[in-house]
Protein backbone atom coordinates (compact mmCIF):
# COMPACT_ATOMS: atom_id res chain seq x y z
CA UNK A 1 0.00 0.00 0.00
CA UNK A 2 2.97 2.77 0.90
CA UNK A 3 4.65 1.84 -2.11
CA UNK A 4 1.62 2.73 -4.15
CA UNK A 5 1.68 5.73 -2.53
CA UNK A 6 4.98 6.24 -2.56
CA UNK A 7 5.09 5.89 -6.62
CA UNK A 8 1.71 8.01 -6.81
CA UNK A 9 3.42 10.58 -5.25
CA UNK A 10 6.57 11.06 -7.04
CA UNK A 11 4.85 10.33 -9.96
CA UNK A 12 3.03 13.77 -9.10
CA UNK A 13 6.41 15.34 -8.09
CA UNK A 14 7.82 14.76 -11.18
CA UNK A 15 4.84 16.05 -13.49
CA UNK A 16 4.11 18.80 -12.00
CA UNK A 17 8.13 19.61 -11.49
CA UNK A 18 7.83 19.24 -15.29
CA UNK A 19 4.56 21.50 -15.83
CA UNK A 20 6.05 24.54 -13.67
CA UNK A 21 9.48 24.31 -16.29
CA UNK A 22 7.29 24.23 -19.17
CA UNK A 23 4.22 25.68 -19.19
CA UNK A 24 4.05 29.23 -20.70
CA UNK A 25 2.05 31.30 -17.75
CA UNK A 26 4.05 31.82 -15.02
CA UNK A 27 0.78 31.53 -12.57
CA UNK A 28 0.29 28.09 -13.43
CA UNK A 29 4.01 27.94 -13.04
CA UNK A 30 3.30 28.88 -9.55
CA UNK A 31 0.18 26.39 -9.18
CA UNK A 32 1.51 23.35 -10.54
CA UNK A 33 5.19 24.51 -8.01
CA UNK A 34 2.35 24.23 -5.15
CA UNK A 35 0.81 20.78 -6.40
CA UNK A 36 4.84 19.87 -6.40
CA UNK A 37 5.54 21.02 -2.42
CA UNK A 38 1.90 18.83 -1.85
CA UNK A 39 3.75 16.14 -3.09
CA UNK A 40 7.08 16.33 -1.36
CA UNK A 41 5.25 16.83 1.90
CA UNK A 42 3.23 13.31 1.41
CA UNK A 43 6.63 12.13 1.17
CA UNK A 44 7.40 13.54 4.16
CA UNK A 45 4.41 11.94 5.86
CA UNK A 46 5.50 8.96 4.06
CA UNK A 47 8.65 9.07 5.86
CA UNK A 48 6.99 9.71 9.32
CA UNK A 49 8.45 13.54 8.87
CA UNK A 50 5.20 14.36 10.68
CA UNK A 51 6.54 17.67 11.92
CA UNK A 52 8.45 18.29 8.69
CA UNK A 53 5.06 17.52 6.55
CA UNK A 54 3.06 20.40 8.48
CA UNK A 55 6.07 22.96 8.54
CA UNK A 56 6.64 22.29 4.68
CA UNK A 57 2.79 23.08 3.69
CA UNK A 58 2.89 26.13 6.26
CA UNK A 59 6.24 27.61 5.15
CA UNK A 60 6.16 26.77 1.44
CA UNK A 61 2.63 26.43 0.02
CA UNK A 62 1.59 29.03 2.83
CA UNK A 63 4.00 31.68 2.75
CA UNK A 64 6.76 31.50 -0.42
CA UNK A 65 4.22 30.38 -3.05
CA UNK A 66 1.94 33.62 -1.92
CA UNK A 67 4.65 35.76 -1.81
CA UNK A 68 5.60 34.43 -5.10
CA UNK A 69 1.74 34.93 -6.59
CA UNK A 70 1.68 38.27 -4.72
CA UNK A 71 5.05 39.33 -7.23
CA UNK A 72 3.86 37.89 -10.04
CA UNK A 73 0.42 39.99 -9.90
CA UNK A 74 1.56 43.01 -8.66
CA UNK A 75 4.21 43.68 -11.39
CA UNK A 76 1.32 42.22 -14.01
CA UNK A 77 3.20 39.28 -15.56
CA UNK A 78 0.44 36.84 -15.95
CA UNK A 79 0.52 37.87 -19.34
CA UNK A 80 2.99 35.48 -21.55
CA UNK A 81 5.60 38.23 -22.49
CA UNK A 82 8.76 36.43 -22.34
CA UNK A 83 10.85 35.99 -25.71
CA UNK A 84 11.69 32.87 -27.17
CA UNK A 85 14.68 31.47 -26.95
CA UNK A 86 16.28 30.42 -30.48
CA UNK A 87 15.93 26.65 -30.39
CA UNK A 88 19.77 25.62 -30.33
CA UNK A 89 19.58 26.95 -26.94
CA UNK A 90 16.55 24.73 -25.54
CA UNK A 91 18.31 21.89 -27.07
CA UNK A 92 21.44 22.60 -25.44
CA UNK A 93 19.57 23.36 -21.98
CA UNK A 94 17.91 20.03 -21.92
CA UNK A 95 20.97 18.15 -23.25
CA UNK A 96 22.91 19.38 -20.01
CA UNK A 97 20.10 19.10 -17.94
CA UNK A 98 19.01 15.44 -19.27
CA UNK A 99 23.05 14.50 -18.88
CA UNK A 100 23.25 15.99 -15.34
CA UNK A 101 20.90 13.34 -14.59
CA UNK A 102 22.18 10.68 -16.86
CA UNK A 103 25.76 11.38 -14.54
CA UNK A 104 23.93 11.33 -11.16
CA UNK A 105 20.99 8.22 -12.06
CA UNK A 106 24.63 6.41 -13.04
CA UNK A 107 26.68 7.22 -10.03
CA UNK A 108 23.93 6.69 -7.39
CA UNK A 109 21.56 3.45 -8.55
CA UNK A 110 24.91 0.94 -7.64
CA UNK A 111 25.56 2.64 -4.17
CA UNK A 112 25.25 0.34 -1.21
CA UNK A 113 22.95 2.31 0.99
CA UNK A 114 23.04 0.88 4.54
CA UNK A 115 20.65 -1.09 5.85
CA UNK A 116 18.53 0.22 9.13
CA UNK A 117 20.53 1.16 11.68
CA UNK A 118 18.19 1.74 14.50
CA UNK A 119 14.19 1.88 13.28
CA UNK A 120 12.63 4.49 15.43
CA UNK A 121 9.17 5.55 14.11
CA UNK A 122 8.92 8.19 16.89
CA UNK A 123 12.14 10.27 15.33
CA UNK A 124 10.03 13.26 13.00
CA UNK A 125 7.69 14.11 15.80
CA UNK A 126 7.79 17.71 17.39
CA UNK A 127 8.76 16.98 20.89
CA UNK A 128 11.90 14.90 19.62
CA UNK A 129 12.85 16.89 17.09
CA UNK A 130 12.47 19.91 19.12
CA UNK A 131 14.63 18.24 21.67
CA UNK A 132 17.59 17.86 19.36
CA UNK A 133 16.52 21.71 18.02
CA UNK A 134 17.60 23.05 21.41
CA UNK A 135 20.39 20.98 22.71
CA UNK A 136 22.26 20.43 19.61
CA UNK A 137 21.67 23.55 17.26
CA UNK A 138 20.37 25.91 19.49
CA UNK A 139 23.12 28.70 18.31
CA UNK A 140 22.22 27.86 14.64
CA UNK A 141 19.00 28.49 15.75
CA UNK A 142 19.40 31.68 17.11
CA UNK A 143 21.59 33.00 14.26
CA UNK A 144 18.85 31.62 11.83
CA UNK A 145 16.77 34.54 13.50
CA UNK A 146 19.15 36.64 12.90
CA UNK A 147 19.40 35.93 9.36
CA UNK A 148 15.18 36.41 9.09
CA UNK A 149 15.45 39.14 10.64
CA UNK A 150 18.13 41.11 8.26
CA UNK A 151 16.42 39.35 4.94
CA UNK A 152 13.07 41.49 6.27
CA UNK A 153 14.97 44.68 6.99
CA UNK A 154 16.95 43.63 3.10
CA UNK A 155 13.65 43.23 1.20
CA UNK A 156 12.26 46.34 2.70
CA UNK A 157 15.04 48.71 2.13
CA UNK A 158 15.33 47.35 -1.51
CA UNK A 159 12.03 47.79 -2.12
CA UNK A 160 11.22 51.13 -0.64
CA UNK A 161 11.32 53.84 -3.67
CA UNK A 162 14.09 56.32 -3.93
CA UNK A 163 13.10 59.34 -3.25
CA UNK A 164 16.61 61.21 -2.94
CA UNK A 165 17.17 61.35 -6.36
CA UNK B 1 7.98 0.23 11.21
CA UNK B 2 7.01 -1.34 7.52
CA UNK B 3 6.89 1.89 5.63
CA UNK B 4 10.84 2.27 5.99
CA UNK B 5 11.30 -1.33 4.57
CA UNK B 6 8.81 -1.57 2.18
CA UNK B 7 10.89 1.65 0.11
CA UNK B 8 14.16 1.40 -0.43
CA UNK B 9 16.73 4.59 -0.30
CA UNK B 10 17.66 3.92 -3.53
CA UNK B 11 14.22 5.26 -4.80
CA UNK B 12 14.27 8.33 -3.06
CA UNK B 13 17.47 8.83 -4.19
CA UNK B 14 16.22 8.69 -8.00
CA UNK B 15 13.17 11.05 -7.32
CA UNK B 16 15.28 13.31 -5.78
CA UNK B 17 17.98 13.17 -9.05
CA UNK B 18 14.92 13.62 -10.91
CA UNK B 19 13.11 16.28 -9.04
CA UNK B 20 16.92 18.41 -9.08
CA UNK B 21 17.53 17.92 -12.74
CA UNK B 22 14.70 19.18 -13.58
CA UNK B 23 14.93 22.24 -11.56
CA UNK B 24 18.68 22.78 -13.44
CA UNK B 25 16.89 22.36 -16.80
CA UNK B 26 14.56 25.16 -15.90
CA UNK B 27 17.13 27.16 -14.86
CA UNK B 28 19.00 27.00 -18.73
CA UNK B 29 15.40 26.96 -20.18
CA UNK B 30 13.76 30.01 -19.06
CA UNK B 31 14.55 33.36 -18.89
CA UNK B 32 11.84 34.87 -16.69
CA UNK B 33 13.52 35.42 -13.71
CA UNK B 34 10.52 34.19 -11.56
CA UNK B 35 10.26 31.56 -13.11
CA UNK B 36 14.19 30.83 -12.45
CA UNK B 37 13.37 31.41 -9.04
CA UNK B 38 11.00 28.76 -8.94
CA UNK B 39 13.23 26.56 -10.35
CA UNK B 40 16.38 27.37 -7.75
CA UNK B 41 13.17 26.16 -5.15
CA UNK B 42 12.55 23.12 -6.96
CA UNK B 43 16.23 22.35 -6.37
CA UNK B 44 16.29 22.94 -2.91
CA UNK B 45 13.42 20.92 -2.39
CA UNK B 46 14.42 17.83 -4.38
CA UNK B 47 18.05 18.35 -1.47
CA UNK B 48 15.07 18.09 1.46
CA UNK B 49 13.50 15.53 0.24
CA UNK B 50 16.96 13.28 -0.12
CA UNK B 51 17.94 14.68 3.58
CA UNK B 52 14.86 13.60 5.11
CA UNK B 53 14.88 10.28 3.68
CA UNK B 54 18.18 9.95 4.92
CA UNK B 55 17.56 11.31 8.03
CA UNK B 56 14.56 8.79 8.90
CA UNK B 57 16.73 5.70 7.21
CA UNK B 58 19.42 5.99 9.54
CA UNK B 59 17.35 6.54 12.52
CA UNK B 60 18.83 10.23 13.33
CA UNK B 61 16.84 13.15 13.47
CA UNK B 62 19.46 15.90 12.94
CA UNK B 63 19.20 15.75 9.42
CA UNK B 64 15.35 16.64 9.99
CA UNK B 65 16.75 19.70 12.14
CA UNK B 66 19.18 20.60 9.20
CA UNK B 67 15.93 20.61 6.66
CA UNK B 68 14.23 22.73 9.12
CA UNK B 69 17.13 25.53 8.72
CA UNK B 70 17.16 25.73 4.83
CA UNK B 71 13.73 26.44 5.07
CA UNK B 72 14.77 29.35 6.73
CA UNK B 73 17.21 30.26 4.78
CA UNK B 74 15.05 29.38 1.70
CA UNK B 75 12.37 31.88 3.07
CA UNK B 76 15.06 34.64 3.55
CA UNK B 77 16.65 34.02 -0.06
CA UNK B 78 13.03 34.39 -1.54
CA UNK B 79 12.04 37.26 -0.07
CA UNK B 80 15.20 39.12 -0.61
CA UNK B 81 15.29 37.74 -4.36
CA UNK B 82 12.03 38.90 -5.00
CA UNK B 83 12.54 42.73 -3.92
CA UNK B 84 15.77 42.78 -5.74
CA UNK B 85 13.06 40.96 -8.76
CA UNK B 86 10.84 44.29 -7.80
CA UNK B 87 13.59 46.72 -8.21
CA UNK B 88 14.80 44.90 -11.85
CA UNK B 89 11.11 45.18 -12.59
CA UNK B 90 10.83 48.88 -11.94
CA UNK B 91 14.16 50.02 -14.03
CA UNK B 92 13.82 48.17 -17.01
CA UNK B 93 10.34 46.99 -17.01
CA UNK B 94 10.94 43.83 -17.75
CA UNK B 95 11.66 40.45 -15.70
CA UNK B 96 13.91 38.98 -18.28
CA UNK B 97 17.59 38.01 -17.58
CA UNK B 98 18.40 38.15 -20.97
CA UNK B 99 18.19 42.16 -20.62
CA UNK B 100 20.65 42.68 -17.92
CA UNK B 101 24.16 41.81 -19.60
CA UNK B 102 25.99 45.34 -18.60
CA UNK B 103 28.41 42.43 -16.11
CA UNK B 104 28.71 40.03 -19.39
CA UNK B 105 32.24 40.87 -21.09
Amino acid sequence: MTQYVFYFLSFLAILSALMVVFSKNPIHSVLYLVLTFFAIAGHYVLLNAQFLAVVHIVVYAGAIMVLFLYVLMLLNLNVDAEPVKKNWVKFAGVLSGGLLMLTLVATFHKAETMPLIQDNPEIGVTANLGKILFNEFALPFEISSVLLLSAMIGAIMLSKKDTKK
Amino acid sequence: MGTLQAIPLNHYILVSVILFSIGVMGVLLRRNAIIIFMCIELMLNAVNLLMVAFSAHHGDGSGQVFVFFIMAVAAAEVAVGLSILIMMHRNTNTTDVGFLNKLKF
